[in-house]
């Protein structure tokens, strides 16, 4: 194709962009006019033609035409045009619906040509593009050329490929059947690459099919014990560099990964290959050359990554930690990068924490010393892992040490980890020093001419809970502090402007000696009539406030904030939406959970309402500016929030501003163990479960009615604690005296008509079954009444939704498949069984609804984790609908036998 | 799986581009371009492996890189596929080249793209490792030549053009991709069978 090499010569010679780009031009315009010309074109012409798109192509022109020309092509009986012409369709893919049926009906006749060299170049087509179309047509043919007798071994390989790519792009249209045990016999097949592309094959259909493909695993066990006993020249050909099928190796462990530790026969032989490549690292190489090591420590790699997988042999965890421990310090960073990584993911087994903690000196030398960004942030991401309450000091300095010089992309998250570890594992200073500190340090930086609206949030913030601490010295008098706040008021927006006025009114109560100044400031046309009406109102209320309000009042009101209540840190949050579902901190909450299991965890414990009295459930320090201050009800589940605002809650009702403004609970009542003591015979517990049932999926309504009471509710939830408003309403004309319910003390006196409110905090210790139960007495009519309802707290309310990948959900699904961790229920459907009714139910229950995770697109996948005090509990779901005979399959998989169960008859229910 | 091979010389020239999923043309010439970026500043001396970010739309995806004198070879992974095997995948590619171009340099490429195409093709399929038997690979592309010499000597052609253009200009351009001490040019892997 002299042409075609003159062309690209053309092109090479070109001094300029611009001389380059008007020779393609002219050369486009020239195929095009071929192409359309009346002349028809010789199969030579077109070759070529689509030989110098393509090449056009990669020089990052974009290509139009020239589809239709390559299709033809496929139809040519010259195997060179028909390469071309697929090639040309791989590389240029194109949706015209009339091309991929003129396409797939090439590829139809090529695949039943059975001339392997064209059914190659077809599969090949298939699997490079992959199209839903291409599926339709073909993934029924696909497995039959894959197991049939007759099929060279090169097409098996492609075969298989090509089922798996289809498999990805559209699972719905591959469906099981008898081909799978055909299938999974490959992995005896002679030929090495036939077993290669089946295992790849295997390993991704067997992540969501795992028990249709569990066959594989002694097979594969059995594969790979051949392959590592063997000596190097028994393969041959698949001998790379001394070591036997390398790559093989590798995928044979990586399909053992999709299951959990085999049986005990097929498991003595997986331990005894495990050992063997464990030892082959210690013999010295055979080669010196770079491609020895690697094919070898792939394999090396993959092992250890099973034995972390299985996380059941403590005496191979350990020597994987030691093996891990040399290549920490070997000359290769390829090796130092894989074994950083590796130990990251072993520091969260309990069997070798203790081990990899051995290696930090190792490691933050790493940190220290690696000239490679990749490098130190795998050091960082280990130091974090193998952080507890015993190094977290040295660990954090270290880390803060590096903060100074670390590369720019990876600084945020070494200050969320930082402050993550910190928060953790800090517990030896008084909480008076960090807050001096902090209002010192923030006071300085302040102090530079500009600064970032999110320090000014921060620093207002701050002073004003903790200027006072600083107010001593005259640099940073109370006065001087007003007035380097006020400075960067006027360039800030909205939302930080309302937090500093808050922060005036603060001020107020802090530093009498100011108060005229910033009532002044306050005063001002700018803030009374400020046409932002948040402003305009805060302006107007703090003014009233200061000028009315006596001090005991002031101080009442603007107390200092209450410590947060323990909860999932939201750094923690942040950081994983960064790094994604599946990083090593999820790992580390697995294995918490697992570990908490293992010791016996506390005996599940009721819920308890305390006085958690926060302003918020949503104040969060450090989740800066991700949602502006509006007066809106507050989001229950954002999970970056403002910051703590006395103006943050305003449309709650009667937002607390202050620890025991409002909840007084007279004692810590204990709802759940309260008994009924009645003078008259009480109502039955209003137990029915129905009633519980109603708020499973919603957390506001009608909970109770008779005929002189309607009780209604409005709750919300988040991590291990809630907050509930009860309505206690009189339906009649008459006062109810010596109104209580058991829950805390309200006005005893309710008027006929009248509507009295509580508000309830929760917080969930621990997993449980059984509901709190509401008592209520009065008099009504000179009876006394007596009541008692179930409050629909279940433990389906501290469920956070959690989005994960597909291959993420199966990976723990399986990680969760232990007989007592699942619970399956079989039963009827109670409600006409609506798609969209019942993924709003799913969402309702608390858990994620995880789309395009289940093959079959008729099932409803949910995960999600349940917060408590006390643990976590990864919780996975899946509903099977069954149309036809109108049941329902619910299993439940959670590291918690009784979470399972619990979570399966609560969501029962609701179908 | 693998989602992209892309191979450029150190101007950032492309030189093949391979992509396992579909993207439209202007994603893939920013992958392109990004990509060379994220390499070109990296010594050699340093690890093959990078965290490429949201490049490919996955957050746990790598680069996994060889560079080979004036080419750059990278492969966009998945945290499915081991690091090092990837590694030798590349390296079994380059000397697979090697042995059809017979000292495979970056003319080679840029002359025979459709060629290089079709060995990778042999290597990689829709994603996944195909065939890493080099002998075999060698072979099918044995065949392939055998077929396209029987319909017509085409081939031919096109090789001489290259050995004229090779003659004439591009001093600058070293003649062999020399792999330093990675010596890509192993006679054969027979004392090892």
């Amino acid at each position: 194709m002299r042409g075609l090499a003159v062309f690209i010569s053309d092109i090479r010679n070109c001094k300029s962009k611009e001389a380059e780009i008007k020779r393609i031009n002219k050369e486009l315009a020239n195929i095009r006019s071929k192409f359309k010309g009346d002349k028809a074109l010789d199969g030579y012409s077109k070759k070529k033609y689509v030989c110098k798109l393509l090449f056009i192509f990669l020089l990052g022109h974009d290509i139009d035409f020239g589809h239709m020309e390559a299709v033809n092509l496929l139809s040519s009986n010259r195997y060179t045009e028909k390469q071309i012409g697929y090639l040309f369709i791989s590389v240029l893919v194109n949706s015209n619906s009339e091309l991929i049926r003129l396409i797939n009906n090439a590829i139809k006749n090529d695949l039943a040509s059975r001339n392997p060299i064209f059914m190659g170049l077809a599969l090949h087509c298939i699997a490079n593009v992959g199209s839903r179309e291409m599926a339709e047509a073909f993934a029924g043919e696909i497995p039959k050329i894959l197991v049939a007798g007759d099929t060279m071994d090169s097409v098996k390989q492609s075969a298989a490929l090509c089922l798996l790519r289809l498999y990805r792009t559209s699972p719905d249209l591959v469906p099981m059947g008898d081909w799978t045990s055909r299938v999974v016999h490959l992995l005896n097949d002679q030929h090495l690459g036939v077993v290669t592309a089946a295992t790849s094959l295997i390993t991704t259909l067997a992540q969501k099919n795992p028990e249709e493909f569990k066959t594989s695993v002694s097979l594969a066990v059995s594969r790979l014990s051949r392959i590592v006993t063997s000596a190097s020249t028994d393969l041959q050909d698949y001998t790379y560099y001394f070591v036997p099928a390398p790559w093989l190796s590798v995928k044979l462990l990586r399909l053992l990964q999709c299951y959990p530790p085999p049986d005990p026969a097929v498991r003595g032989r997986l331990t005894e290959c495990l050992e063997t490549i464990l030892n082959k690292a210690q013999e010295p190489p055979k080669s010196k050359k770079v491609q020895h090591s690697n094919a070898k420590n792939a394999v090396l790699f993959e092992a250890i990554s099973l034995i972390i997988h299985h996380d059941s042999e403590p005496n191979l965890l350990v020597r994987a930690c030691n093996q891990l421990g040399q290549f920490l310090q070997h000359r290769e960073t390829n090796l130092r990068y894989l074994a950083l990584e590796s130990m990251c993911t072993l520091a969260s087994s309990e069997f070798s924490h203790e081990a990899v903690k051995t290696h930090i000196e190792t490691v933050i030398n790493a940190l220290k010393t690696e000239r490679d960004v990749s490098v130190r942030q795998r050091a960082v991401d280990l130091l974090y892992a193998m952080c507890d309450r015993s190094n977290a000091q040295q660990i954090v300095a270290e880390m803060l040490n590096y903060l100074e010089t670390a590369d720019y992309s990876i600084r945020e998250e070494i200050v969320l980890k930082v402050a993550i570890l910190a928060e953790k594992y800090a517990v030896d200073y008084t909480w008076d020093d960090v807050q001096g500190y902090a209002a010192k340090t923030v006071f300085e930086a302040l102090q530079a001419p500009a600064c970032h609206e999110n320090l000014v949030k921060v620093g207002g913030y701050i002073l004003g809970e903790f200027g006072n601490l600083i107010a001593g010295d005259p640099r940073s008098s109370p006065l001087i502090q007003f007035n380097l706040l006020h400075s960067k008021f006027h360039l800030c927006s909205v939302p930080t402007r309302a937090l500093l006025l808050s922060t005036y009114i603060k001020f107020v109560n802090l530093f009498p000696e100011i108060k005229t100044t910033i009532q002044d400031v306050l005063r001002s046309d700018s803030q009374l009539k400020n046409a932002d009406v948040e402003l305009q109102q805060r302006a107007v209320e703090y003014l009233r406030l200061s000028t009315i309000a006596s001090t005991d009042i002031l101080a009442t009101v603007l107390e200092e904030m209450p410590p947060f209540p323990e909860r999932e840190s939201s750094i923690l949050a942040k950081l994983k939406k960064k790094k994604g579902p599946s990083t090593v901190t999820d790992l580390e909450e697995i294995k918490k959970e697992r570990s908490s299991d293992m010791n016996g965890s506390a005996e599940p414990t009721p819920v308890n309402a305390s006085n958690v009295s926060t302003p918020s459930p949503s104040a969060d320090l450090l989740g800066l500016g991700a949602v502006p201050l509006t007066n809106s009800a507050p989001a229950p589940s954002s999970s970056g929030s403002l910051l703590v605002d006395v103006f943050s809650d305003s449309s709650s009702v009667a937002a607390p501003l202050a620890p025991g403004s409002e909840d007084n609970f007279a004692s810590s009542s204990d709802l759940a163990s309260s008994e009924v003591v009645s003078e008259e015979p009480a109502d039955a517990v209003h137990d029915a479960d129905e009633l519980i049932h109603k708020f499973i999926c919603k957390n506001n309504g009608v909970l109770f009615e008779n005929q002189l009471l309607q009780i209604g509710l409005k709750s919300e939830f988040r991590q291990n604690l809630g907050r509930m408003f009860i309505f206690y309403g009189n339906k009649t004309s008459t006062q109810f005296l010596n109104f209580t319910p058991t829950t805390k003390p309200v006005d005893p006196i309710v008027d006929g008509g009248a509507q009295v409110q509580q508000v309830v905090n929760i917080e969930c210790i621990s997993d449980f079954m059984d509901a709190p139960i509401l008592n209520i007495q009065f008099r009504y009519g000179g009876t006394l009444q007596n009541l008692s309802v179930k409050l629909p707290i279940t433990l389906n309310k501290f469920f956070q939704p959690t989005e994960m990948s597909s291959q993420d959900f199966f990976q723990r699904w399986k990680q969760l498949s232990s007989p007592k961790q699942e619970v399956q229920n079989i039963f009827k459907a109670k409600h006409p069984m609506d798609t969209e009714i019942t993924k709003a139910k799913i969402i309702g229950f608390g858990s994620a609804l995880l789309e395009e995770v289940d093959p079959n697109p008729a099932n409803f996948v949910g995960a999600g984790i349940i917060h408590t005090k006390t643990i976590q509990i990864g919780c996975l779901l899946r509903l099977e609908p069954n149309l036809q005979a109108q049941m329902y399959r619910l299993t439940l998989r959670t590291s918690k036998e009784a979470v399972s169960q619990r979570l399966c008859e609560l969501l029962s229910e609701q179908f | 799986m693998i989602h992209a091979i892309l191979v450029f010389n150190s101007h950032g020239r492309p030189r093949l581009a391979r992509f396992y999923q579909r993207l439209p043309e202007e994603a893939q010439q920013q992958i392109i371009r990004e990509t060379f970026q994220l390499v070109l500043k990296r010594d050699d001396s340093i690890c093959n492996f990078l965290e490429c970010g949201s490049l490919l739309g996955g957050s746990d995806y790598k680069l996994i890189y060889r560079h080979y004198a004036t080419l750059y070879f990278v492969f966009c992974v998945d945290s499915s596929e081991s690091e090092l095997g990837i590694l030798d995948l590349i390296q079994v590619f380059v000397e697979t080249l090697d042995k059809c171009f017979e000292n495979v340099c970056e003319l080679d490429l840029i002359f025979h793209v459709d060629k290089v195409h079709y060995i990778l093709q042999e290597v990689v399929m829709g994603g996944m490792v195909l065939e890493t038997n080099m002998n075999e690979i060698v072979a099918q592309i044995d065949a392939q030549s055998k077929l396209e010499k029987s319909e017509g000597g085409l081939s031919a052609a096109p090789a001489r053009a290259v050995s004229a253009v090779k003659n004439i200009n591009l001093p600058e351009l070293p003649r062999n991709i020399n792999i330093g001490d990675i010596n890509i040019k192993v006679p054969s892997l027979s004392p090892f069978v």
